[in-house]
């Protein structure tokens, strides 16, 4: 993988409490899990950096083998891969999700 | 001589079962191709077979986090992945979590 790419990535999940490599911006996703994911991160009323790897390929390609995971999105939280668009779901609808947050230090209100 | 075309390799859907009923000898194991679904928009394809949702329950999956298990999947199915497939749902069960509701 090229060293600018992964280097940039370092920096985001570092500098980020919560990252959301997606397809499109958080105002107008471009992919359906995609927006699930930015739904939930909402509704919960979590602050993300949404980084769109549609505009960047060498980001898209990279973003993959850095988590060694083959799909978009990819939430990352304090630095730690969380999961992709199933897992946030799952964690969400079973209260992990606000909990794990909670544990992090990282500003989120339980659903409503 | 025109010969007739040839046989339609075996459907994404169908390699999808087999690779995952040798690798992990699932409990229950559903492969649903929802590409229809997705038709026209970002990944789908004419044919279909882009899109599909799976659950797997298997006791392969004991002892493991959400992340290693769909790893586990997305390596057994990393050729249809690059080849085709453009979104894998997962649902990764064990048994017992299954009973457990």
């Amino acid at each position: 993988m090229d060293k600018t790419v992964e280097e940039r990535i370092r920096r985001d999940i570092t500098e980020n409490d919560v990252v959301l490599y997606m397809k499109g911006t958080p105002v107008f996703p471009q992919c359906g899990f995609s927006a699930a994911v930015v739904q939930v991160l909402s509704h919960l009323g979590v602050k993300f950096k949404g980084i769109d790897i549609l505009v960047d390929p060498a980001l898209r390609q990279g973003i993959k083998e850095f988590t060694n995971w083959p799909t978009i999105p990819q939430l990352y939280v304090k630095g730690e891969f969380l999961g992709g668009c199933d897992i946030v779901r799952d964690m969400y609808e079973s209260g992990e999700l606000v909990q794990l947050l909670a544990e992090k230090g990282i500003a989120a209100q339980a659903a409503a | 001589m025109n010969l007739p075309p040839r046989a339609p390799s075996m459907r994404y859907a169908d390699r999808i079962h087999t690779k995952l009923t040798q690798a992990l000898a699932p409990v229950t194991l559903i492969v649903d191709d929802q590409s229809a679904a997705h038709a026209g928009h970002g990944g789908a394809a004419p044919g279909g077979e882009t899109h599909f949702e799976v659950t797997v329950v298997s006791t392969a999956f004991a002892g493991k986090s959400r992340v290693a298990r769909q790893r586990l999947v997305y390596d057994i199915l990393k050729d249809e992945l690059a080849e085709r497939v453009h979104a894998l749902s997962l649902k990764t069960l064990t048994p017992e979590e299954v009973a457990q509701g």
